[in-house]
C-alpha cells in the first residue's frame, strides 16, 4: 500500500522535463471536470466513511491513547534516518552516474525496481536471519530496510530532476569559473535539484510512516502497527488514528511543497510544482 | 603552426600567418596569454579525435578552429579547457605545462554551446559567480558584474533568471560570466549555433569587438566558415583530427592548401584535367596553366582542376565551350551555372550588371585563370 502511495507521489511530484513544459496553458475542458469529480469522489468517500465512523470526539483522544507517542516518536525517527541515508546515498551516486557513466543508468534503474518487486516479508525475514544480534536487537534495523524500500522513489525522483538539468554542461561551466566539485555540488547541482530532493524527502517520509510489513515482524511498534494493534481495543479510534496521520501527512506536504517553490529561480515565491510546470520553457532567441 | 605530415606547402602559409599574428596581439591589450597545443593525440576507442595536433595562438589573438563534425575541434577546445585529457602532447599558457592542473584551476573563460547558465542564480548572480569563488566582496561582486552586463547590453535584466532571458541574451550573460574572472585565455565552443541568424550576427560582431578591446587570448571552435572567417585572425581547418592549414581568413580563401581546405571554405569548382608527369602543369578547358600546393597530392594523369567561381573567366561567343544554365541573383553580384562540354556544371561569379547580358541558353567561352591552379585527384 505504501509502494502504491510512493508511486502517485512520485508522479505528482517528479520534476517535470522541459519538453512537458512546453503546453501552453489551455482552458480545462469540462470531461476534465468529470473525471477530476470522479477521482475526488473516489478518495474522498473512504475518508468521509471513516469520519462518520470514528466521529469527531475519537480525535482529541488518539494522542492520549497508551502507546501513541512511542509509537509515532519511532515512525518519525525512522523516517528521519531513512531519509538522511537515503539522500546521503542516492543523490552522490545518481549525479555519479549521470556525469560519468550514463551507460549504467538503464542498470540502475533495474536494480532500483527491485525492491518493488521483491516482497517486503522476504526481505525482512533475509535480513533477520543473517543480520547480527546487536543490529537485529535496534530498531534502526528497519531503518536501513526503509532505505532499500525507498530507492525504487527517490531514485526516480532524483533522475527525473537530474533529466531535467543539462548536468555535464552546469558542472564544467562552474569548473571553468574556478568551481571545485563541492562547491558546484552544493551552489549549483543541489539547488537545481531542489524539487527532486523533496520529492525524494517526501516520497521516502511518507512510505516510512505507512509500512506495517516489515516492523511488524521485526516486532517493533511503529505508528502503522500500533494503529492495528489499538484497533482490537477502539475501532473509532484506531480510524481517527489513521485520518489524522492522513491529514498531517498532507500538510506536511503541502508545506515541502511550497516551501520547495520558494525562491527556485525566481520562478515566482511559492511557486506549486504545478505552477513550476506550466511555465514556458527556457530558450529562445 | 602546422606539423602535419604533408604540410608542406600549409607550412609556408603558416608561417606567413603566424608571423602576422603578434600584430594582432600588439593591437590588442597585454590581457591574453600565449596558448601552445603540441603534437595532441587523443582517442575515444577505435576513433582518433585528435592526431599530432599542433596549434600556436599568439597572446590576443583569435583563431578559430573550422571543421566538419566530427573532426576533433571540440576536442582539442576541451583538452585545453582541462575537461579531456589527451593521450599524448603537451598544453601549454604563458609557457607553462598545464596538462595536470584541473579545469577549476586553469583560470580560461568558457562559453558553450548549450545555455549554461546556472538556473538557480539571476544573470548578475551568475556573472558573479566566478567572482565570489574568488573571495571577491559582495559590493565588488555586484559592482564588476554590472559592469560586465552592462557591456555586454544587459544592465536592465541583472535581475532576470535565465528561463526569463532569450537564447541571445543568455549567451551574452554567458559571456560577461566568462569574461567576469578575466581569463587570460577564452574559449568559445560554438557559441552561436544554437541562435537564430539575425541574433548570431550581433552577437559575433559583439563577441569581436569585446575579445579585441580586451585582448584576451581566444580559441574559438566552429562548424561555420562564415562565423570563423568573419570573426578570427586566423583559421585553423581540420579534418580527421589534423590540421589541414592555419592561416588568415583571406589567405586561406586565396590560398588554400590543399583541396580539402579548398572545398570545405567558400565555393569551388571541381574541372576535369589532365597532370602532366612533372606535375608543374596541368591542362584543362584548353588550356595548360602552372599547379600550386596540393598537387602532390594528384596522380600524373586525370585529375580535377580547383578553381573558385570568381577565378573562372567567363565570355558570350557563338562557339563557346558551355551554355548558361541558371543565373542566382545575389546582389551585386550574380552566380552564373554554366553547362560545358562533357556534361559538367560549373559556377561562374560576375557583376550583375555584366550577368545581366548573359541570359539562360547563351553559348559562353569559361578559361581558366592565368594564375596557377589547385588540382586534385579526379571526383
Amino acid at each position: 500500500m505504501a509502494a502504491v502511495a510512493g508511486q502517485q507521489l512520485a508522479g505528482e511530484l517528479a520534476p517535470v522535463p522541459p519538453r512537458v513544459r512546453t503546453g501552453a496553458v489551455r482552458r480545462f475542458p469540462f470531461w476534465r471536470w468529470i473525471i477530476l469529480v470522479l477521482a475526488g469522489l473516489y478518495f474522498a468517500l473512504p475518508l468521509y466513511a471513516g469520519f462518520r465512523f470514528s466521529g469527531l470526539s475519537s480525535f482529541p483522544a488518539v494522542a492520549s491513547q497508551e502507546g501513541f507517542s512511542e509509537a509515532f516518536t519511532l515512525s518519525i525517527r525512522l523516517a528521519a534516518i531513512t531519509t538522511v541515508l537515503t539522500l546521503v546515498l542516492m543523490v552522490p551516486t545518481v549525479i555519479w552516474v549521470h556525469l560519468r557513466l550514463p551507460k549504467v543508468r538503464r542498470i540502475m534503474e533495474t536494480i532500483t525496481i527491485l525492491p518493488i518487486v521483491i516482497p517486503p516479508v522476504v526481505l525482512i525475514l533475509g535480513v533477520l536471519e543473517v543480520s547480527p544480534a546487536g543490529l537485529k536487537a535496534s530498531p534502526n534495523l528497519l531503518a536501513l530496510l526503509y532505505v532499500v524500500l525507498a530507492m525504487p522513489f527517490a531514485y526516480r525522483a532524483l533522475d527525473a530532476g537530474l533529466r531535467a538539468l543539462d548536468l555535464k554542461t552546469l558542472v564544467e561551466a562552474s569548473n571553468s569559473l574556478g568551481g571545485g566539485m563541492g562547491t558546484t555540488l552544493w551552489r549549483i547541482i543541489l539547488p537545481n535539484l531542489r524539487t527532486a530532493l523533496l520529492s525524494a524527502t517526501v516520497l521516502t517520509v511518507a512510505l516510512v510512516l505507512g509500512e506495517f510489513t516489515m516492523a511488524s515482524l521485526d516486532q517493533y511498534q511503529t505508528f502503522p502497527v500500533w494503529i492495528v494493534a489499538f484497533d482490537q481495543t477502539s475501532g473509532p479510534i484506531s480510524v481517527a488514528a489513521s485520518l489524522a496521520a492522513l491529514i498531517v501527512t498532507w500538510i506536511v506536504l503541502m508545506l515541502i511543497t511550497a516551501i520547495g517553490g520558494r525562491g527556485r529561480g525566481g520562478r515566482g515565491s511559492g511557486a506549486t510544482l504545478y505552477s513550476v510546470a506550466r511555465r514556458e520553457p527556457p530558450g529562445g532567441s | 603552426m602546422t606539423t602535419n605530415a604533408d604540410a608542406g606547402a600549409a607550412a609556408a602559409t603558416t608561417a606567413a600567418a603566424t608571423a602576422a599574428a603578434p600584430a594582432v596581439a600588439a593591437g590588442g591589450a597585454a590581457g591574453g596569454a600565449p596558448v601552445s597545443l603540441t603534437s595532441l593525440n587523443r582517442h575515444f576507442g577505435a576513433v582518433r579525435a585528435l592526431d599530432g595536433l599542433t596549434v600556436d595562438v599568439a597572446p590576443g589573438e583569435l583563431v578559430a578552429l573550422l571543421g566538419p563534425s566530427g573532426c576533433g575541434k571540440t576536442t582539442a577546445l576541451r583538452i585545453l579547457a582541462g575537461f579531456e585529457t589527451a593521450d599524448s602532447g603537451t598544453v601549454t599558457v604563458d609557457g607553462k605545462e598545464i596538462s595536470h592542473i584541473p579545469a577549476s584551476r586553469r583560470d580560461m573563460g568558457m562559453v558553450f554551446q548549450s545555455y549554461s547558465l546556472f538556473p538557480n542564480m539571476s544573470a548578475l548572480d551568475n556573472v558573479g559567480f566566478g567572482l565570489r569563488l574568488r573571495k571577491k566582496s559582495g559590493a565588488e561582486r555586484k559592482r564588476r558584474a554590472g559592469e560586465l552586463l552592462d557591456m555586454v547590453g544587459l544592465a536592465k535584466q541583472a535581475g532576470q533568471f535565465p528561463h526569463q532571458l532569450s537564447g541571445g541574451q543568455q549567451q551574452r550573460v554567458a559571456l560577461a560570466r566568462a569574461l567576469a574572472i578575466e581569463p587570460r585565455v577564452l574559449l568559445l565552443d560554438e557559441p552561436l549555433s544554437a541562435l537564430d541568424a539575425k541574433v548570431r550576427l550581433q552577437l559575433r560582431e559583439q563577441i569581436r569587438a569585446l575579445q579585441q578591446r580586451l585582448g584576451t587570448t581566444t580559441l574559438f571552435v566552429t562548424h561555420d566558415q562564415e562565423e570563423a572567417l568573419s570573426m578570427s585572425d586566423r583559421v585553423g581547418v581540420m579534418k580527421d583530427g589534423k590540421l589541414e592549414q592555419i592561416a588568415t581568413p583571406s589567405d586561406l580563401y586565396s590560398e588554400p592548401a590543399t583541396a580539402f581546405v579548398a572545398e570545405f571554405v567558400g565555393t569551388m569548382n571541381r574541372i576535369p584535367g589532365r597532370l602532366d608527369g612533372t606535375g608543374d602543369q596541368v591542362s584543362a578547358l584548353g588550356q595548360t596553366v602552372p599547379v600550386t600546393g596540393g598537387a602532390a597530392d594528384a596522380l600524373a594523369g586525370d585529375v580535377d582542376v580547383l578553381v573558385r567561381p570568381e577565378g573562372l573567366t567567363i565570355a558570350a561567343g557563338p562557339n563557346g565551350n558551355g551554355i548558361v544554365a541558371d543565373r542566382t541573383f545575389l546582389g551585386s553580384t550574380t552566380r552564373i551555372s554554366v553547362l560545358l562540354d562533357g556534361d559538367h556544371m560549373v559556377k561562374v561569379d560576375r557583376p550583375s550588371t555584366v550577368a545581366a547580358g548573359l541570359p539562360p541558353g547563351t553559348s559562353v567561352q569559361i578559361s581558366l585563370p592565368g594564375s596557377a591552379v589547385l588540382v586534385s585527384e579526379r571526383r
